[in-house]
């Protein structure tokens, strides 16, 4: 069977056009909301969801999804309850690829072994791991392989010609390309810039690429899903949650609908892109 | 997941190719990170070989820091623990006294090299981050010196009780950063200086404070740091005609421990103790910032070692009486010494060094920094029960200006 990831970039190319993957940070800021917010996602037009699980110490990211995660683990997130989250989904939704993005402590904490074998079970179709460079994969990608998870590695512009097949031949599902030398929710590549990166990757793999860190507007998503296969929009999505608290940190009866909404103009943006 | 340790041959030729000792170390870090990474392995390879980097690191150490720094015979120590000792029983004691350097502390024996080495790779600008502020200290000055613009991460609450440090980055040109992120300490400051020098890869050099972090860092800072234990060999070879029988430093990240040990790791007649901050006593949650002894093996800042966690692998914060030792990791190579049963890690409390600290200023007339008093508090411990022909050697790896205002505090003086 093609895995969903497979499959949903298959359909998107029969459509003709890119993808949208939207970010949620599990138990942002409390499992309720998140779990409306991930429910609501495919019906607001996202293509494959990417789901952020929560670390003390995200390395990689900026001040708005260091602040999601630490009101995600306030709430009392654990890789255990993220996984239950995406269980309870795929109640409702089996084709919407799910995308699990975090680092490795957690994981080796819970086992890496168990850990993917539960994450396949619970209907996770692919890992993200932040600080596991291919040269670091072995703790965790031969137990990933076995349960059918896809390994989605993020090359950077600093990925050099000589480094760049070591990390596709890492790679499964699609390639995630980080647009900028950076962290999330920083600034913006240069539409430019991602115009050039995107053929240099192209002529080495076959898997889609998808284009995040700095895509915030649904003029940049619709860019992003144009010159590549998709657009992962994270702390722009996070920041409209995040305004949309109480001065306590709470969800709003608004919360969950202004995200979906953003979710829902960044779709149509996508979609009218080619 | 961990490899099987087996005894080795020899104690001193890692990290491996991966940079691994044993399970231990390797480049856990973001793909951004790592062509850079590689960049500075492959210039560290390079200048580790040249022998002209090494007379300008020798140079310096000499005319600029003051190496080598004295090996000191601590007499009173030694007579005060010989009253309390079994007859014919008391070690000799003698403090390696690093504190004497430049800047107060053997940072600078580390920063040097690496400052020097981002000058060979072209780096034009240096970032650095800092607990108690002895490293960013010690990088501003080598910044100053080498006329390198110097950015220091340093958490907003380290930045709070460590005043006196800030100040003395800014008196010598450096930028401080207070780091708001997390809880705010040597940690998060280690993250902040990950993400920056992400966002500025092409010019800037991070210049790491101790033996963590990716690899080549945890080898590289270890190498410089040696000439610790290289001085000490033959100045004990000067005073007594041989070896020393214990070697005994304080652990935070363990650059000064893995400094004094590591040119003894092949002497089997020389027992190691690294010393890690008990602080309110290792069964107290988050309440020590004992990773080897009160943490486990994972995965944070680049390498895989021991650390501090919770059961979800959420990363713990330490604490400790003294800001440098509050990390909740260790220096992976320390992790492998660890489970090899090669070093001996033990603890001692915040009251445990703060008694010591009082004790070294009464009868050395040496105010020690807070880290080396939780390594003289081991000494305390264990060298009345040793033969009085015993040598111990304990790094004094820094003096104690620096925390003055803290003791003060804590004694209920006003200053």
């Amino acid at each position: 069977m093609a895995s969903r990831i497979a499959a949903r970039f298959a359909a998107l190319r029969a459509e003709g056009r890119g993808a949208l993957i939207p970010f949620l940070e599990a138990y942002d800021p409390d499992r309720a909301t998140s779990m409306e917010i991930l429910r609501g996602m495919p019906a607001a037009g996202a293509d494959l969801i990417e789901i952020g699980m929560p670390f003390t110490d995200p390395m990689a990211d900026g001040p708005i999804i260091q602040a999601a995660g630490q009101r995600g683990l306030k709430a009392g997130a654990t890789l255990g309850g993220t996984l239950a989250m995406v269980r309870e989904f795929r109640g409702q939704d089996d084709a919407t690829p799910v995308i699990l993005m975090g680092y490795l402590n957690p994981i080796l904490s819970y086992g890496a072994e168990r850990f993917a074998a539960d994450a396949a079970a619970a209907g996770v179709d692919g890992l993200i791991v932040v600080d596991m460079p291919p040269e670091e994969a072995e703790v965790l990608a031969p137990h990933a392989r076995a349960a059918g998870l896809d390994i989605i590695r993020l090359i950077a512009p600093t990925t050099d010609a000589a480094r760049l097949p070591l990390v596709l031949n890492a790679s499964s599902g699609f390639v995630y390309y980080v647009a900028i030398t950076g962290i999330t929710g920083t600034r913006s590549a240069a539409p430019e810039e991602l115009e050039a990166a995107i053929p240099r990757i192209r002529a080495h793999t076959d898997l889609p690429i998808c284009i995040g860190f700095g895509v915030r507007t649904p003029a940049q998503a619709a860019h992003a899903a144009r010159v590549s296969d998709g657009a992962v929009v994270a702390s722009a999505l996070i920041d409209t949650l995040a305004k949309s608290l109480d001065a306590e940190g709470r969800a709003t009866p608004d919360s969950v609908r202004r995200v979906l909404a953003q979710v829902a103009e960044l779709a149509e943006a996508v979609r009218g892109a080619r | 997941m961990n490899k099987p340790l087996t005894r080795p041959n020899t104690y001193r030729s890692g990290p491996d190719a991966q940079g691994k000792f044993g399970g231990f170390g390797g480049r856990y870090v973001a793909e951004t990170l790592m062509p850079l990474i590689l960049e500075v392995e492959r210039a560290y390879a390079e200048a580790k070989r040249d022998p002209a980097f090494h007379a300008e690191w020798r140079r310096l150490l000499t005319h600029y820091v003051g190496r080598p720094s004295p090996l000191w015979f601590a007499e009173r120590v030694t007579e005060h623990l010989r009253a309390k000792a079994a007859p014919g029983h008391g070690a000799r004691v003698y403090f390696k006294r690093d504190e004497l350097n430049h800047t107060g502390a053997h940072k600078i024996n580390a920063v040097l090299g690496q400052i020097l080495l981002a000058k060979r790779m072209g780096k034009k600008r240096i970032i650095a981050e800092t607990g108690a502020g002895q490293h960013g200290v010690a990088t501003a000055t080598a910044c100053a010196l080498f006329d390198l613009p110097c950015t220091v991460f340093m958490g907003a609450t380290d930045v709070a009780r460590q005043q006196p440090n800030v100040f003395r980055m800014k008196l010598l040109g450096a930028e401080v950063v207070a780091v708001e992120s997390g809880a705010a300490t040597l940690k998060d400051a280690m993250n902040e200086a990950l993400r920056h020098w992400v966002a500025h890869v092409e010019d800037t050099y991070y210049c790491i404070g101790t033996v963590a972090g990716p690899h080549p860092y945890p080898a590289m800072v270890r190498d410089f740091q040696s000439v610790i234990g290289e001085e000490v060999r033959a100045q004990m070879q000067a005073a007594e005609g041989r070896l020393p029988d214990v070697l005994v430093a304080a652990i935070g990240g363990g650059s000064n421990a893995m400094g004094l040990f590591h040119p003894f790791l092949d002497e089997p007649s020389v027992r190691m103790f690294g010393v890690e901050a008990g602080g309110h006593g290792i069964e107290t949650v988050t309440g020590h910032a004992a990773s080897l002894t009160g943490g486990r093996p994972g995965v944070l800042h680049g390498n895989r070692t021991y650390l501090l966690q919770d059961e979800n692998g959420q990363i713990l914060e330490g604490h400790s009486i003294s800001a440098g030792l509050d990390y909740p990791g260790v220096g992976p190579e320390h992790a492998w010494l660890h489970e090899l049963g090669r070093v001996e890690y033990v603890n001692a409390t915040d009251a445990e060094a703060l008694a010591a600290f009082q004790l070294c200023a009464r009868l050395e007339g040496i105010i020690p920094a807070l880290e080396p008093a939780h390594a003289l508090a081991h000494v305390l411990k264990i060298a009345p029960t040793l033969p009085a022909e015993t040598l111990i050697v304990m790094n004094l790896c820094g003096r104690g200006d620096k925390d003055i205002f803290t003791v003060a505090r804590l004694l209920g003086e006003a200053v």
